[in-house]
């Protein structure tokens, strides 16, 4: 698309808006957000993207294809119950890590990693859908 | 306990690099585990002789009362050792057998899991694991079945023996939770304890009924019997041990385990016996009318599971003895007698039991097993099949019970004496016939085993006290659920079943002399009948036509034609229950409030516009302005998290249409006529309607805030996060997003694929190299 607003402000605007796309994924568990949320904003920095700088721009910035990042979000998701199991607990049941350092941080746990991967799915899926739909430049 | 029956499973999967070390000898590597696994079973001849039962248990899913327990006692015990033992032999046979073959690695891998899926089978207590490992068991067989799987017969056979044996797996799934949920438990040691429960609930029938199909599907009884012979397609090795010894007998199992718990009642006797006696007179007349080896052996392996049936439905101490023991006579001489026809097959490359003779001298070991195999199948002595039939006939006339039973046992007996000698000694004797090959002896491996079950045979008809202590006593106890004396011997006396022998004998000689003619004469009058298998042919035929019917209507790949459809059924879903249970909209004094009221006129404007503005552009923006709408709405009365997804649902739909609308004549204007778009408004109106009208009756009725106070009281305490939404969504409810997010992956691809092909289809692929790169 040939519109020089848009050429120069999406590198920025798509920049923040992936950033704050994994802000909205991490304060998810206590305020509004969390991983799906996170991902169509994520999706969305991607589509911006490729609508301005096109559509090879856009997967090199992705570096791998999105439909791999579904991939690994989904096994990742899938992994995260299986950790459960190894301590002796049903699939899928969160299990926490509370650091002697750091007492407070409620980040280092299953559920977490289960929601990254919940964010990491909508990216790649709704990325790869928009990608295929630009297809033809 | 645990460790033994997945083991299999375990070196199951190692078969494949197993065989590309050990080459020719992987049979004899890989028969190390079952006779392992054999020796670990004989460890408990001794407790369970002395009439203990072990039991062992693993949790699994114990929310759902779900748990890997096994119950060890005479029925299962004797089960185990069958399959561990007879397991042995098959696989140092299997190795003979298809040695060199490119695919032997494969062939292992299901025998493996397949032993190992069969001993989870009998073993198990809870109800759920038997159902587990007895779907196993018929996935297993399909898989062996088509082993040959570039033949069009083999897979036909193996599709129609899992139709078969799966869709009464199914049958049995539904009895056993029925049985489960009326018991009040999900071990069959402590629902089986007292059967009382089970025979005086309303559910028995019920219960009954589907139990049966499955024990019948498996156990190939009439009208089910058809599969187990077409099934003769897999390699020897598989039919000698899943489709004679081990799985077939499955369904016996079954009834022999849930005798305590659904027998003795009036229907139990008259079904199992009718069924029986049926499969047996049917099978056995089928077995003569067949001139192949293995057919032979297949319709006789079909009478004898009718034979147990029948005896199992007699459900007296000595039919369940004589139940108890021919089951074990039967795995012995039957499965040898398999693994002499495959090595006969092997060594001459035919079956054919008329071009077959005088292999005698050229194959002794093999005719050596063959006879002593056929002659414990007619039931002579000393062998242990005489006592087998012995205890039958022992069982058939057991005081109150009519003749017309040991006339059944009678005939079926004569017919199955007769095809043993047919299939045990005529190949061997004579001078020697016309054979596609110069006839050899098979390597150790493939008489080995036969030879082994064969001397068995004679080894426990001999010591017969030591076959009723170890094994057939220990059963037929846990059979009957009760204490009972049981007392095997070879000879009791002149009496009435010896009488009944010697009726059987002679008439088996006569049929045995007339052999051929005999066969012929079946042939001419069997052949001509409908039979189940062109049935289940018909039957397949007319499921396929109809699915192709129904999605011809379904499936027409017109977008229209499927919105129309989804639509529909949504406004009849939601539309049907109102009315039957009435209509309950209650209208609330709307708040006077500014903010309120322009938000609705906002969305109502949007949903107007749509309506009305021809211009295809116009209408998608406004239907973002219905979405955005919608979004105020949810942040107006406190719900920010789906507010927030709101919006950014709008906003990606508002960048995708913008990139489908460089497709698309989006520019265009509506083409539809009037009686469409009459028919349309009807649709739209309809479900638009009846959303409306069950949203308003959810709001007049009393809000139970029972969930919103356990998640709200339990987010932080519990799961560490203060945003319920998004704590039900990851923890509380994880499962259900990890299955949405698999959803939203699999659309993902699928969208790339329909990409994928469409622009494949154009032979467009210059023009976008890009996308094709994506997988």
């Amino acid at each position: 698309m040939n519109s020089l607003i848009l050429r120069t402000a999406t590198p920025l605007l798509s920049g923040l808006m992936l950033l704050f796309s994994i802000y909205v994924l991490l304060r998810g568990h206590n305020e509004p957000g969390g991983g799906f949320i996170g991902g169509l904003i994520g999706a969305s920095a991607f589509a911006v993207y490729a609508i301005a700088e096109g559509l090879a721009a856009a997967r090199r910035a992705l570096v791998v294809p999105p439909i791999t990042i579904a991939g690994t979000g989904l096994l990742l998701a899938a992994l995260s119950g299986v950790i459960s199991i190894l301590f002796g607990d049903p699939f899928l049941t969160g299990q926490w890590w509370f650091p002697s350092f750091a007492p407070d941080m409620k980040l280092a746990s299953t559920v977490v990693l289960f929601d990254v991967g919940v964010y990491l799915v909508v990216v790649g899926a709704i990325a790869g859908i928009a990608f295929a739909l630009q297809g033809r430049e | 306990m645990l460790a033994a029956t997945l083991a299999p499973f375990v070196l199951g999967v190692c078969a494949p690099m197993v065989r590309r070390v050990a080459g020719d000898y992987t049979g004899w590597v890989l028969a190390v585990l079952p006779a392992a696994l054999t020796l670990y079973f004989v460890q408990f001849l001794g407790p369970v002789a002395a009439g203990d039962t072990l039991s062992f248990s693993t949790e699994w899913i114990p929310s759902l009362g779900i748990a890997l327990s096994f119950y060890v006692d005479g029925l299962s015990l004797l089960f185990a050792l069958l399959i561990s033992f007879i397991g042995t032999f098959i696989v140092l046979y299997a190795g003979a057998y298809l040695k060199g073959h490119a695919d032997l690695g494969r062939f292992m891998m299901f025998l493996l899991m397949f032993m190992g899926s069969m001993l989870g089978l009998v073993l198990s207590d809870n109800v759920v694991t038997l159902f587990v490992f007895w779907e196993l068991t018929s996935i297993n067989s399909f898989l062996l079945i088509g082993f040959n799987h570039d033949k069009s017969r083999s897979r036909r056979a193996a599709l129609q023996a899992l139709v078969v044996t799966g869709g009464g797996g199914l049958a049995l799934l539904a009895g056993l939770l029925l049985m489960a949920q009326a018991g009040g438990a999900m071990e069959l040691s402590i629902l089986l304890a007292d059967g009382d429960v089970l025979r005086e609930h309303p559910w028995y029938l019920a219960i009954l009924i589907l139990v049966l199909c499955g024990a019948f599907t498996k156990s190939a009884q009439v009208p089910f019997h058809f599969w187990l012979p077409n099934a003769m397609e897999a390699p020897t090795p598989v039919s000698a041990y899943l489709h004679s010894a081990t799985m077939v007998k499955a369904g016996v199992y079954l009834l022999a385990r849930m005798n305590p718990g659904l027998g003795g009642t009036e229907i139990w006797h008259v079904v199992l016996m009718f069924f029986g006696g049926a499969t047996l007179i049917a099978g056995a007349i089928l077995a003569l009318r067949n001139t192949d080896l293995k057919l032979m052996l297949a319709q006789t392996t079909v009478a004898s599971l009718g034979l147990l049936v029948f005896l199992i439905g007699i459900g007296e101490p000595l039919a369940i003895q004589a139940a108890m023991a021919y089951l074990f006579a039967h795995s012995m001489f039957k499965g040898a007698l398999f693994m002499v026809a495959g090595s006969v097959d092997h060594g001459t490359g035919t079956r054919d039991l008329h071009r077959l003779s005088g292999l005698g001298r050229i194959m002794p070991f093999t005719a050596a097993a063959g006879g002593l195999a056929a002659l414990s199948m007619s039931g002579l002595p000393p062998f242990f099949g005489f006592i087998a039939k012995e205890w039958v006939y022992k069982g058939t006339l057991d005081g109150s019970l009519p003749l017309v039973l040991t006339a059944v046992a009678i005939t079926g007996n004569a017919l199955m004496f007769a095809v043993a000698f047919l299939v045990g000694f005529k190949p061997f004797f004579g001078r020697p016939g016309d054979t596609p090959q110069k006839p050899h002896e098979g390597s150790l491996g493939l008489w080995i085993g036969a030879l082994t079950l064969a001397v068995l045979g004679l080894f426990f008809g001999l010591f017969s006290n030591l076959s009723e202590s170890l094994f057939v006593g220990p059963a037929a106890i846990a059979v009957a659920g009760k204490a009972m004396t049981v007392d095997l011997y070879l000879w009791g006396g002149f009496k009435a079943p010896v009488v009944a022998s010697i009726i059987t004998v002679s008439i088996g000689a006569l049929l045995f002399w007339q052999g051929r003619r005999a066969s012929d004469a079946l042939a001419r009058l069997i052949d001509p009948i409908w039979g189940p298998d062109k049935g289940y042919d018909q039957f397949m035929d007319a499921l396929i036509a109809l699915a192709r019917g129904v999605s011809g209507v379904l499936q027409t790949g017109i977008l229209r034609r499927y919105m129309l459809i989804t639509f529909l059924v949504l406004a009849t879903a939601v539309v049907l229950p109102q009315l039957f249970d009435g209509i309950g909209v209650t209208f609330q004094t709307p708040p006077i409030d500014l903010l309120v009221w322009s938000v609705a006129l906002l969305t109502l404007g949007g949903g107007l516009a749509v309506v009305i503005i021809r211009s295809r552009l116009i209408a998608i923006m406004s239907m973002g302005i219905m979405g955005i709408g919608v979004a105020f709405v949810f942040l107006l009365f406190g719900a920010p998290d789906l507010a927030f997804t709101q919006l950014m649902v709008e906003t990606l739909s508002v960048v995708i249409l913008a990139l489908v609308i460089t497709r698309l004549p989006v520019f265009g204007s509506d083409h539809r006529g009037p009686v469409q778009i009459t028919r349309d408004a009807t649709i739209a109106v309809a479900v638009g309607g009846a959303l409306a009208a069950l949203l308003l009756t959810i709001v007049g009725s009393p809000l139970d805030i029972g969930l919103s106070t356990y998640f709200g009281e339990r987010s932080y305490t519990e799961a560490f996060g203060r945003n319920i939404v998004n704590v039900i969504l990851v923890d509380f409810r994880a499962l259900d997003t990890l299955g949405e997010i698999a959803v939203v992956t699999i659309a993902g691809v699928s969208v790339l694929a329909i990409y994928a092909i469409t622009e494949s289809v154009r032979g467009d692929k210059s023009a976008d190299s890009d996308a094709e790169k994506t997988p």
